[in-house]
């Protein structure tokens, strides 16, 4: 992408206030070392320890003009000890020596204040991990000026086009490690780059986002190009009645859907009995056409390889051609239900178990122009807003469509429409999906990002319209 | 901790800030959760780290860091005027600030019990007890209490002079039951839902909520919603609980009134506002019964938007939003003040930590006590639903459309409270819904509720804001629509 190659340029060597920098990993198994040094001494069983290191920048525009441009760095150190079947965790960002065994002590005197765990697992010995490389130089060495740069083009492109731009440009480096008393040691650093463009054209607007690894992955003056064009599209929107409509959804108002299934999937939501998968697994609930893998090596994913217990991620089928297969495990759902423990659990101890983080659904090959021409009477979703669930079992959700939503008419776009708002079921939109385009990394604002495909949906409802 | 605050300010200066402001900020933290009968999250935290802000070449830097050493808050202080520099690079104007006094304070709210001096045991001892007793209801599938403190001492200083600083406890507490049953997933929760009640306070707010008291009811509710009738869809009267009244009051007043919001600073993320600079003294909002104010005073309650002093300096104040039903006022800043013709901010600017930067937030936004009695406004219904303890909430991106449902409703027929209905829901147009309030009930109803878990801002802040209301009756009211059509 343009911007980027002239910031190569400028940023490539130099240090400045500005430059963000992350410890060596070296000194995050020094940290990690240290606190189980010292908490050899403090009558600890068994401990862990999680160090997570971010340094992010962030910068926002709004009115075609920088507002707020923002830069964090931060290490945390977070001890888990074990106690006699009791456990309990204590975090600090203070790293030197005597910190580190206050947070030892804290940890000890919460864990002593429970009553025993009879289910308690020790903690995991060494794991072995698939190596993944998810840390893009380009990415880490993006200045200010750099995304100063970039944001000034796309509200030139605005005022150009008379129009008023808002949106973020962001980059970001985190680390993680975590190491515990039995030998365990796992390691992982990620870069992140977002930008996301609302383009204002009075009374409409539309947006475009997108983030990966590499800031090289997207070009922000297209997508600021495309918020654009969209915006001037969205304007003199016509009325039309609620009631259930063909949707096509964009890829960001899918993942902003579907992500919400994502907990449904966990061993222990279901032991819980607040899955809407209770009672569902095995039986030919969506469409055929859906398969849902959890899949944290797929080449458009992000995250680390192993979860918060430090065991290695597996690649799981959640879903196969509609039929709900497979959970995910933390090492102590997995004991409970006899299974082996998928590498999805959260950091120890929480009462929601794991959850899958990098879902995949399988795509189709339909452009959005392929569905288009098959549409006689439909609405193109740009995104969707302000979801949340109206029926944790049906899984019926509430929200709103938002910043580009357009009527197709005889396989063409023919006009905006107002807003509308939805109750809808995913369970019954998976199963009404006609068409899917090719998977993407998808990003919104409701959901994390996840890889999934536009969809054609028919029925889709939509049960009151708003003022604009 | 002035050193360092001095420290940073100097570097910013130096570097060419005109203007700068630093919060150091120290947070602690304790969750206790128990599911099931079991502990749940057992931990704690702190963390303490400085913010600087400055303004440069006409523009905003904010850095953050947690290195709290002569380099580190040096490099900081740097990094702050060197982003403000770079934003000066697509700027349209410079920053224009009203004017503010200097002020040197320092305040702490007032609690009674420290909740971090309580015993674990003792916390404990009453989450599992709550939990037992709603256990004890045949037909309860998962239960879930929890409690949560948070004690946060901020050491704010700006180039103007001001050296303030404030500590403030916060705590929080709650209770659930679910059960599922059939095709069905039912839930009640106390005293409200997403972790309860959250207000200013230290653990007397966990002993004045009577938990095991309300715990068997809780999980009899949960269980007898399966049992109940289906929330009608119609057009008619609602009542609201104090609770889901102030998720109603938090969503269509406290985030339309935004001034960030309204100036489009906030358009790509949390949305812009129905309220337009023109709309100012000039709106209809709501009926005349209908007075909103924002007070972050402390003698409006401990609420989660009480404090002595915004983060940028300014004292808390207490703003007229609504009154008698006309729309009167913004939440501002120093930098938006201007626009809407203040001469001062009215003082809304909060940041969640040291790392984040201060944004306009709401502080207490809250609907005045009417006159009614609630057993009077129960008997003056003659057709009505009433609905208590929110469930779900959405709202379009300019504030305009909603839509609520809660955990559980009652039908009112001829001035009685009558059966259960589950499922309930409503919707509608924000300044329609506001007018069609004709009853609120008085101060002895009247409850500042938190909402712990606003979020808003890029990078994310997640904040507590308080809402007092009292329990109030709307007409004409469009109900059951979320589960229309099915």
């Amino acid at each position: 992408m343009s911007p980027s190659r002239n910031s190569r340029k400028l940023s490539t060597g130099k240090t400045s206030a500005s430059s963000p920098r992350l410890l060596p990993e070296r000194e995050l198994r020094r940290i990690i070392d240290t606190v189980l040094r010292l908490a050899k001494s403090t009558g600890a069983d068994e401990t862990e320890v999680h160090v997570d290191e971010t340094a992010d920048s962030l910068t926002r525009f709004a009115n075609n003009a920088i507002h707020q441009n923002v830069a964090e760095r931060g290490l945390n150190v977070s001890i888990r000890t074990v106690v006699d079947s009791r456990t309990a965790r204590a975090t600090t960002n203070r790293i030197d020596e005597d910190s580190l065994r206050a947070s030892i002590e804290a940890s000890l005197s919460l864990a002593h204040s429970q009553p025993k765990d009879p289910h308690l697992l020790p903690l995991p010995g060494r794991q072995r991990y698939r190596n993944v490389n998810r840390f893009v130089k380009d990415t880490a060495i993006l200045m200010p000026e750099d995304r100063a740069r970039a944001v000034r083009r796309a509200c030139d492109l605005a005022i150009q086009n008379g129009q008023v731009a808002a949106g973020i440009f962001a980059n970001s480096l985190h680390q993680s490690a975590l190491g515990n008393s039995r030998g365990l040691f796992a390691a992982y650093r990620e870069t992140h780059a977002e930008f996301s463009v609302t383009m204002q054209e009075n009374p409409a607007a539309s947006w475009a986002k997108a983030n990966a690894a590499s800031v090289s992955a997207f070009d922000p003056q297209k997508l600021a190009q495309r918020a654009s064009e969209k915006a001037h599209m969205a304007i003199d929107a016509r009325e039309l009645p609620p009631g259930r409509y063909t949707v096509i959804l964009e890829p960001a108002a899918v993942l902003d859907l579907v992500g919400f299934l994502f907990y449904d999937f966990a061993a222990t939501a279901l032991q819980d009995k607040r899955s809407c998968l209770n009672d569902r697994m095995g039986k030919q609930i969506f469409g055929k056409n859906i398969s849902i893998t959890d899949d944290a090596y797929h080449p458009l994913q992000l995250g680390a390889p192993f979860d918060g217990e430090g065991m290695p991620r597996q690649r799981v089928l959640l879903v196969d051609r509609g039929v709900p297969k497979n959970l995910v495990y933390a090492r102590s759902s997995a004991k409970a239900a006899g299974k082996k423990p998928t590498g999805h659990g959260f950091a120890l101890p929480n009462e929601y178990g794991e959850a899958p983080m990098n879902l995949v659904f399988a795509d189709g090959d339909s452009s959005l122009e392929k569905m288009f021409a098959s549409t006689d009477y439909g609405l193109l979703v740009t995104r969707l807003w302000y979801i949340r669930e109206v029926d944790p079992y049906e899984k019926v959700m509430t929200g709103m469509t938002r910043d580009g939503l357009f009527l197709v008419e005889k396989g063409k776009v023919s006009s905006a429409v107002r807003n509308f708002r939805f109750n809808q079921s995913i369970l019954e939109m998976l199963r009404n999906v006609e068409l899917l385009g090719p998977a993407v990394r998808a990003t919104g604002e409701e959901s994390f990002e996840m890889v999934v495909p536009a969809m054609k949906v028919r029925d889709f409802h939509f049960s009151e319209v708003t003022k604009f | 901790m002035w050193d360092f605050c001095t420290n940073a300010l100097n570097t910013a200066r130096l570097r060419g800030a005109t203007y700068a402001d630093v919060r150091l900020m120290h947070l602690r933290q304790r969750d206790l959760t128990t599911k099931n009968g079991q502990v749940g999250t057992l931990a704690q935290s702190e963390s303490i780290g400085i913010g600087i802000r400055a303004l440069a070449n006409g523009a905003w830097g904010f850095a953050s860091t947690d290195r709290l050493t002569r380099e580190g808050l040096s490099a900081c202080g740097a990094q702050a005027v060197s982003i403000a520099k770079a934003s000066a690079l697509a700027k349209r104007g410079d920053v224009e600030m009203v004017e503010e006094f200097t002020y040197i304070d320092s305040w702490q709210c007032p609690f009674r019990k420290d909740p971090f001096e309580i015993p674990l045991e003792t916390q404990l001892a009453l989450l599992l007890a709550a939990d037992a007793e709603m256990r004890r209801v045949k037909g309860v599938t998962l239960t879930e209490t929890g409690m949560q403190f948070r004690k946060i001492d901020s050491w704010f200083a700006s180039s103007i002079g001001s050296r303030i600083h404030q500590r403030k406890m916060i705590t929080g507490c709650g209770i659930a039951a679910t059960s599922f049953k059939g095709d069905e997933i039912q839930k009640r929760s106390y005293p409200n839902s997403f972790g309860g009640q959250h207000s200013l306070e230290g653990y007397e707010l966990v002993e004045s909520l009577e938990l095991l008291k309300h715990a068997g009811r809780v999980g009899e509710e949960a269980t007898a919603l399966h049992s109940a009738a289906q929330c009608p869809e119609k057009s008619g009267t609602l009542i609201l609980g104090g609770s889901q009244l102030g998720l109603q009051i938090h969503e269509s007043v406290g985030h339309p009134i935004e001034l960030d919001r309204v100036l489009g600073q906030e358009a790509n993320f949390a949305g812009t506002s129905f309220l337009t600079l023109d709309q100012l003294n000039k709106l209809r909002y709501g009926s005349d019964i209908v007075n909103v104010v924002a007070d972050a005073r402390l003698e409006h309650g401990p609420g989660l938007g009480t404090f002595a002093y915004d983060d940028e300096g300014v004292p808390a104040q207490c703003t007229d939003i609504i009154k008698d039903g006309q729309f009167r006022g913004y939440l501002s800043n120093r930098e938006t003040a201007h626009l809407i013709g203040l001469k001062r901010s009215s003082g809304t600017m909060r940041t969640e930590s040291w790392n984040r930067l201060p944004i306009i937030r709401m502080t207490n936004i809250s609907l005045n006590p009417g006159t009614w009695g609630y057993d009077d406004l129960i008997a003056d219904t003659d057709d009505g639903i009433l609905m208590e303890t929110n469930r779900s909430w959405s709202i379009d991106d300019r504030r305009y459309q909603f839509q609520f449902s809660t955990e559980i409703g009652w039908e009112i027929k001829g001035g009685k409270k009558t059966r259960m209905l589950k499922n309930p829901s409503y919707s509608g147009i924000t300044t329609e819904f506001w007018n069609s309030c004709d009853a609120i009930c008085s101060r002895d109803y009247w409850t500042l509720w938190g909402t712990p878990n606003c979020g808003k801002g890029q990078p994310m802040q997640t904040m507590g804001t308080g809402h007092g209301a009292a329990p109030a009756r709307f007409r004409n009211v469009r109900i059951g629509s979320a589960f229309s059509n099915r």
